[in-house]
């Protein structure tokens, strides 16, 4: 327990000084990357709260980055460049459309459960494309960041990092407290044997939709952070293909655990890169890759890591 | 003299045309505890199931202390004091005996939405638990993952857990299914601790678990009640040896 | 109203039904008897619509094309299942859908990079190509009609097979109870790989008739593999009724959704409003339709599984 702490305090440390390092060897291109990761990294810590934790194998969560993004792009696209109320409006928008979604999906379990989640974000992506006034296929700029009177200046690229790091930390933080609460036992309890669950008095119905609610609102966040970070916003957020990838993360990095969605964001970002890097048809290398994961690496990275056990 | 807790009137559930259940009528007086026996395939688990709320029978009712219930799902019924053991063991096998049973408890402790204390830190919750794992003799194994605990000793936080919900009905699947001699035996005495102060049905095989706890047998053959009274009156019966071992030669 | 556009749009529903039908068979029958989401399924209809256009250039010949797309698809599928899939029968569905999201990206870079990403386009022979005047006044693509009475004689077919032949009762069965098929003996195995390889013949056939009316391109397969897990949801799960019905629906108002909607509203709401609201809500109205089968119907119209 001790070691694997240890361990993760180290990595925290190496967050925070990534920017410095960067600057001072002078390759300022790090402080973009590990941001972006992290940003992927709070939607996959999210996704984790209903995949990892409640069993929901939601094929749909990148269509919260798109809502997040779009209320972002939206009202900065009719000069509401507050962030706190853009940021507002994009957890809010998430929880509504997560909620409206929510609701019709989790009655359905199984199969019918992934493909339900997929198809409504299908849906989502389909609306993106087609309304011309946000830039339809093509997406939207986004001229201006977020402004946040003075307290942070967000075109600032490490003053960004570190708010895009706090975030993060918070995110995982809140959780690692949410799956250890009543709620949260709860949630896992439903997960791991829903036949006992209903017999002791629990319904999962509610717990599931609350699950999937806070799940969407904290990736809408992600996704206003995103939209801020690569300065638009597309109908591409939201392809599924995106929700593979997220919900690659969180099995590579380890399910049901606190790191583990950030590991795995880190794992998976950072190959992809590599191997980008190395040949534009990097996917013919990738795909094969993960269907190797997924049949014999279950565990995940955070798996690797001293005194690992379920939490 | 102690009045009907649960009433069952001409329950029915067919799958396909196979009737499971063919007209299953009887009374469970308060404290009482009446056994179900019967060859495999009678349906027990099945008429279990519609009792406690897995299963929606096609037709027939079932009244608990007075209300209708026949259309309650299994957590609301969990709630009017309805507690179930499963034939095959349905514990949380990633979780500690003691997780296990804080949840029996925590599911009747107020709600669950709280989000941000740890809930293996209410006391509220341990103590009960941790007292009810005592009880049935788990306390030394309390925190031992689930998965890693002897068959026996699975079936006994069944009950616990069942147990641990404070029921006025207790639902049990056999509860001995799969224990030794020496186990069976501890778990069927604790279980004749509770005579009286609980109103059980019992399902079992075990014809010693049987005549040791129920007030009252009853032998389901496909589907149907062919003969009910007391385990003595069954026991002599001819016609429920009949039924039950001569189906079974 | 225009009578004559109507009559035609419903021609066209008709046609992306009776394609939708193809994919969603196979699935659908996938799903029911192995339990398997097979996200890859698309891609089959993707490699059946390329090997089309290279067995064309090959060979020259139309017919004999045909024969090659579809053995072509037949082997890559069943290879995909030997290899690949054979291990996840018994795994969970995210590991399922894991798995198979990592073949679509493999096929999908692989194509790009044997024929490139631009789109392909596939000549008809003459015998296929010019249209028909089906009733005065409404001349509509010769080709499409037959890949309207192909999917519906394949249809009819797989009726028959399912409804009249052993075979089809061990798929019935093996659809509402897979436990119980296995128990009775049936060679498990061997009727998975026939039930996929079928599967997988059906998608490549779609894909091979695809091609001349939608583009050719890396992830095509995906994009009409959502409408058919749509399909699928609205039907049924394996329930070949279900797919068909499912796919009829789909497909006639995802199409006379995008051709009337926008001229529709505009009768009640002004006609700026219309353009913009149109076809975004034309593009989310088979969605909206699945939202509404669901609050109704949780497992579908018709679900071959009981209990």
């Amino acid at each position: 327990m001790r070691a694997r702490t240890l361990i993760l305090g180290v990595c925290v440390l190496l967050l925070l000084l990534v920017p410095l390092l960067a600057t001072w060897i002078g390759q300022t291109y790090y402080i973009d990357l590990v941001r972006r990761v992290m940003i992927f990294a709070i939607a996959a810590v999210s996704l984790n709260l209903i995949l990892g934790y409640g069993g929901l194998v939601s094929f749909g969560h990148a269509a919260y980055l798109g809502v997040g993004g779009y209320s972002v792009g939206i009202l900065a696209f009719y000069g509401i460049h507050n962030g706190w109320l853009q940021w507002g409006v994009a957890i809010l928008a998430s929880a509504l459309v997560a909620l409206a979604i929510g609701a019709i999906s989790v009655r359905t379990r199984g199969i019918y459960f992934i493909m339900i989640t997929l198809a409504f974000t299908q849906m989502l992506y389909y609306l993106g494309i087609s309304v011309e006034e946000y830039g339809g296929d093509d997406g939207m700029r986004l001229k201006v960041k977020s402004q946040f009177s003075g307290l942070v200046d967000l075109a600032d690229p490490v003053t960004f990092y570190y708010v895009v790091l706090v975030l993060l930390l918070s995110c995982m933080y809140f959780v690692h407290r949410l799956v250890g609460s009543r709620f949260g036992m709860v949630l896992r309890a439903a997960k791991s044997n829903e036949a006992r669950s209903r017999a002791i008095g629990f319904s999962p119905y509610p717990y599931h939709l609350a699950a999937f609610v806070i799940a969407g609102a904290m990736c809408g966040l992600a996704g206003a952070l995103l939209a801020n970070h690569t300065a638009y916003i597309a109908p591409a957020f939201m392809d599924w293909t995106r929700s593979g990838e997220i919900m690659f993360m969180v099995i590579l990095g380890g399910m049901a655990t606190t790191p583990g969605p950030a590991l795995g964001a880190f794992a998976l970002l950072v190959v992809e890169d590599l191997l980008a890097g190395w040949t534009q048809h990097w996917q013919v290398i990738l795909g094969p890759l993960l269907v190797l994961c997924v049949l014999f690496f279950k565990r995940g990275l955070a798996g690797l890591l001293p005194g690992s056990k379920d939490g | 003299m102690a009045s009907a807790i649960l009433e069952v009137r001409d329950l029915r559930k067919s799958f396909g045309a196979l009737a499971a259940t063919d007209g299953v009528s009887f009374e469970l007086r308060e404290g009482e505890t009446h056994a179900i026996i019967g060859p495999n395939g009678a349906g027990k688990t099945t008429l279990i199931s519609q009792l406690a709320g897995n299963l929606r029978p096609d037709s027939g009712h079932i009244r608990f202390a007075g209300e209708d219930v026949t259309h309650l799902s299994a957590p609301a019924r969990a709630h009017k004091g309805f507690a179930r053991s499963f034939q095959i063991t349905s514990i949380y096998r990633d979780f500690t005996a003691l997780d296990n049973v804080a949840l029996a408890v925590q599911a009747h402790a107020g709600h669950s939405f709280r989000f941000w204390k740890p809930a293996r830190e209410e006391r509220s919750l341990r103590e009960p638990a941790r007292a009810m794992l005592e009880e049935v003799g788990l306390g030394a194994r309390a925190d031992v993952l689930a998965a890693n605990l002897a068959h026996g000793e699975q079936r006994q936080l069944e009950v616990a857990m069942a147990l641990a919900t404070r029921p006025r009905l207790l639902l049990l699947d056999e509860p001995v299914a799969g224990m030794g001699l020496e186990e069976s035996q501890r778990m069927v005495q604790f279980l004749r601790n509770l005579k009286g102060k609980r109103s059980i049905i019992l399902v079992e095989h075990d014809m010693d678990a049987v005549f040791t706890l129920a007030d009252r047998v009853s032998v389901l053959v496909y589907g149907r009640i062919i003969a009910s009274g007391s385990p003595q009156e069954m026991r002599a019966s001819p016609e429920v040896r009949r039924a039950y071992l001569g189906e079974e030669a | 109203m225009n009578w004559i556009l109507l009559f035609e749009q419903a021609l066209n529903g008709l046609q992306l039904g009776t394609t939708l039908f193809l994919m969603a068979a196979g699935l659908t029958l996938v799903f029911g008897i192995m339990n398997l989401v097979n996200l890859a399924h698309g891609s089959l209809y993707m490699i059946g619509a390329y090997l089309m256009v290279a067995a064309v250039q090959w060979t020259g010949s139309y017919p004999l094309s045909i024969l090659l797309a579809l053995l072509g698809t037949l082997a890559v599928g069943m290879l995909v299942e030997v290899i690949a899939l054979r291990t996840l029968y018994e795994r969970d569905h995210l590991d399922q859908v894991l798995a198979t999201f990592g073949l679509i990206l493999f096929f999908n870079e692989l194509v790009a990079i044997i024929w490139g990403r631009t789109a392909l386009f596939t000549a008809l022979p003459p015998y296929l190509q010019g249209h028909i005047e089906i009733v005065p006044g409404s001349i509509f693509p010769l080709y499409r009609l037959v890949v309207i009475f192909v999917g519906l004689a394949v249809a009819a077919g797989l009726w028959y097979v399912v409804a009249r032949t052993r075979l089809g009762m061990l798929v019935r069965a093996g659809a509402s109870n897979r436990t119980m098929v296995a128990a009775l003996g049936v060679n498990i195995r061997l009727l998975y790989t026939i039930v996929f390889g079928f599967g997988a013949a059906l998608a490549g056939l779609a894909g091979l008739m695809a091609g001349p009316i939608y583009a050719v391109q890396p992830g095509m397969g995906e994009l009409i593999l959502i409408q058919v897990f749509v399909v699928i949801v609205i039907g049924g799960i394996g329930s070949i009724r279900g797919a068909l019905v499912g796919a009829l629906v789909v497909g006639m108002v995802d199409t006379m959704g995008r051709a009337f909607l926008k001229p529709l509203l505009g009768h009640f709401i002004s006609p700026p409003a219309a353009e913009a609201a149109g076809p975004a809500l034309a593009s989310m109205l088979i969605y909206l339709l699945m939202a509404v089968v669901l609050a109704l119907r949780p497992a579908g119209l018709f679900p071959a599984k009981s209990g």
